[in-house]
């Protein structure tokens, strides 16, 4: 009771009127109203609320949140009142790869594995085929999470599914529970090299649950993150950002939006218009990711094929 | 009839002759090829091995669950057959005791062989976490680990005292160390009232952690969303399974060491005559689960379980597929059905095929529904879509079931294969009971 309470008060933020939306709840903004009417005299200032609607709220009764908090806050519980999501529409998805490229160039993968791939899907002989990019699924009933010995991997309250790569005693029976096979595992010391020892000394303290897989260890599994170093900065994460196609919606779903850096729709509106599913619902997984179906396409399927390689998703420079 | 110092001599250990040394050098010299290969794993890393991220378990987790279920022998033949008080049962039950011990032992340092990160494998106790199944693998292993222990030494108790005598002009510090063992053993009333209820205790507690510690076993599959894993039928398929892979171990130690021992006069045919019946029973009742996991969801076979099956049945796992249900499983039931399959000869042959089917029946259970993931394998190299084995991993399971067959042989080296207290009594038993008839 008393953290909400905390929460309502924080809800409010300045920034919010110039970003697209706040984190305004109908409940707190109520509240406000009410007490607007008795502080006549005060500064206002317009909110959207997540109807969509105008209102006009004191600014003596609002207050300067950041994101979170630093001081506490705590790698294992994530970013306060948030719950990432994420929204693929394969209607737009043409097999670009820049979301591959992008994702193994800012995770510093250098296995063999991306963390992010693109299927060639086909449901069945006659229905048409279409693109599939997969990221981790960041369940809301993780099975890698559940089989964990050590609890090495964890689920935070933000959503985000993470890796703590310095516990893990690299069993895999997560890479063997999870039903979307999007773990990648370091089966040598990963050729990282130089590029781990710069990032080591411009910041990062060795590895981390956020380590954006710098250093990634060996031994242990890694897997897409999420991005919580970009969404810390207030920044998508990078294969939203990187997709020409706007393939890829990042949001809250407390505030109930999604955005893919062009535009910024309404989460649960999006999937009841255009029908949104989860892969492998009927497992019970609850993912945190969601598909749009391939109808109304813009994309010609034909086009991702030149750039389909069966056999590999990072590209490897040539050392000799 | 035999007397008692004729037993003593026919079944106190005896010195390695020329073939038990060059066995154990053979064993030792694996064991040590074995270890290099390991130590070199764990300097490169697990990619050493061909497993990787959609293979991620190979054979040491397939060969970890043939250790586990061999060690199921003991819990079997010693625990139920005592309580059953199946008389035929007394001089198998002290091999049993060594097979289920060497195995289980092995069991546990195989599935540490797997662990990418050994550097790490306090974080087990330090961090677990109950509702993961390694947890409940990490709880049950080394219990299983001390029954077994027990099992075998309290019965051994009366033997090492008759063995310290025995060996008191001999060799005196075998004797010595025999002594120590025995716990001043002197056959007194009290002592015997306290050993035979320990026994029985010890006898009633490894029959439900035996099931249980193949029910985990069975769960670390079944725990998962996996095509072939996803199964209620795998608890009691896997204790089935363990049922018949330690019994046709047993029969195979049995038959060796009989021959090699000249045992014939204490594990007769008609021991082997039981013992060959128990493992039909048992590869019955394994066969029966195995049409219960192949067979039946043939009708209501998703999409996913199909392309599974057929895999097995007709596409690239098949041979081993058939191989181990024809050779591990019916062609024994076949042998040993008839009187004449139940002699020590084609017993032998059928108990090692047995054996050899397990192995591979385990590695069917746990490398092809890896590469029958429900998204497609795209992304990766080709080599990645397939598992076999690598030299290194050959090696180090190599060494893993040398070390074990090292355990058998050395005990059975050093301790009387056969129990000699309990042959003599009941020898005994049988000599009065002729007297007293009319």
């Amino acid at each position: 009771m008393k953290e909400s309470k905390k929460t309502r008060r924080d809800f409010v933020d300045k920034s919010m009127k110039t970003a697209m939306l706040g984190a305004v709840a109908m409940g707190a903004l109520k509240s406000m109203s009410s007490c607007s009417s008795k502080e006549e005299e005060g500064e206002t200032m317009e909110l959207m609320t997540t109807d969509g609607d105008i209102v006009e709220v004191p600014v003596s009764q609002m207050q300067e949140v950041s994101a979170f908090d630093d001081q506490n806050y705590n790698v294992r519980e994530g970013i306060p009142n948030r719950k990432f999501v994420m929204v693929i529409d394969l209607a737009k998805c043409k097999n670009a790869l820049n979301c591959v490229e992008s994702c193994n160039k800012h995770h510093f993968v250098t296995g063999e594995n991306a963390w992010i791939k693109v299927h060639k899907m086909q449901d069945s002989k006659d229905s048409a085929p279409y693109w599939m990019p997969r990221t981790c699924m960041h369940c809301d009933k993780p099975a890698c999470v559940t089989v964990c010995p050590v609890d090495a991997t964890f689920k935070r309250r933000d959503g985000l599914v993470l890796i703590d790569t310095e516990r893990c005693i690299g069993c895999r029976f997560c890479m063997a529970a999870c039903p979307y096979s999007i773990r990648v595992f370091n089966w040598s010391e990963p050729a990282q090299g130089e590029t781990s020892e710069i990032t080591m000394h411009t910041g990062h303290e060795g590895p981390h649950p956020e380590y954006a897989g710098m250093p990634s260890v060996k031994g242990t599994p890694d897997k897409c993150d999420f991005c919580p170093h970009t969404i810390k900065k207030g920044e998508l994460p990078h294969c939203v950002t990187a997709c020409p196609n706007g393939v890829f919606y990042f949001g809250d779903k407390y505030e109930d939006t999604v955005s893919n850096g062009e535009e910024t729709l309404r989460f649960s509106k999006l999937l009841e218009d255009k029908a949104g599913y989860r892969i492998l619902e009927e497992l019970g997984t609850e993912p945190s990711v969601y598909y749009l179906p391939p109808v109304d396409r813009l994309v010609d399927f034909e086009d991702g094929l030149e750039q389909y390689n069966e056999f590999q998703s990072v590209d490897k420079p040539d050392l000799e | 009839m035999t007397n008692n110092h004729d037993l003593l001599k026919d079944l106190a250990p005896r010195k390695f002759g020329l073939r038990g040394k060059l066995w154990s050098g053979l064993l030792i010299l694996v064991t040590a090829a074995g270890v290099i290969a390991y130590i070199d794993q764990l300097i490169q890393g697990q990619v050493v091995t061909n497993m990787r991220d959609y293979a991620l378990w190979g054979i040491y987790i397939s060969n970890f669950v043939f250790f586990v279920a061999t060690s199921f022998v003991g819990s079997v033949t010693v625990a139920v057959l005592r309580l059953t008080r199946n008389k035929w049962r007394t001089p198998l039950v002290r091999i049993a005791e060594i097979i289920s011990l060497a195995s289980i032992i092995m069991a546990g340092i195989t599935i540490i062989l797997d662990m990418a990160r050994p550097d790490r494998l306090l974080n087990l106790f330090t961090h677990a976490r109950l509702q993961s199944p390694i947890t409940w693998d990490v709880i049950i292993i080394p219990t299983y680990i001390a029954l077994s222990f027990l099992l075998l030494y309290f019965p051994l108790l009366p033997d090492l005292a008759l063995l310290k005598k025995y060996f008191n002009t001999k060799n005196s510090f075998l004797s010595k160390w025999y002594g120590r063992l025995s716990l001043n053993w002197t056959g007194s009333k009290m002592q015997k009232a306290l050993q035979e209820k320990s026994i029985r205790i010890i006898a009633i507690l490894i029959i439900p952690v035996g099931i249980l510690l193949q029910t985990i076993d069975a769960w670390l599959f079944s725990t998962t969303y996996r095509i072939g894993w996803d199964s209620t039928n795998m608890g009691a398929y896997f204790i089935s399974g363990a049922f018949v892979a330690g019994l046709g171990a047993l029969i195979t130690v049995v038959c060796i060491v009989r021959k090699v021992r000249k045992l014939e006069k204490y594990i007769t045919l008609y021991h082997l005559d039981k013992l060959g019946k128990f493992l039909v029973l048992a590869c019955l009742t394994y066969l029966y689960f195995n049409i219960n996991e192949y067979l039946i969801p043939i009708f209501t076979a998703t999409v996913e379980e199909e392309t599974h099956l057929n895999e097995l049945v007709y596409g690239e796992y098949s041979f081993l597929f058939w191989f181990s249900q024809l050779v591990g499983l019916i062609l024994p039931i076949f042998i040993l059905i008839f009187k004449a399959g139940r002699k020590p000869g084609p017993m032998f042959i059928a108990g090692f095929m047995v054996v050899i089917g397990s192995w591979w029946k385990r590695y069917i259970i746990v490398t092809p529904t890896l590469l029958h993931p429900f998204l497609p394998i795209e992304g990766v190299p080709e080599s990645w879509q397939t598992y076999f084995p690598s030299l290194h991993e050959w090696l180090i399971t190599g060494a893993t079931l040398a070390m074990a067959l090292l355990i058998i042989t050395f005990l059975i080296r050093y301790l009387p294969a056969v129990p000699i207290q309990r042959t003599a009594e009941e020898m005994e038993l049988y000599r009065t009971e002729k007297e007293l008839e009319p």
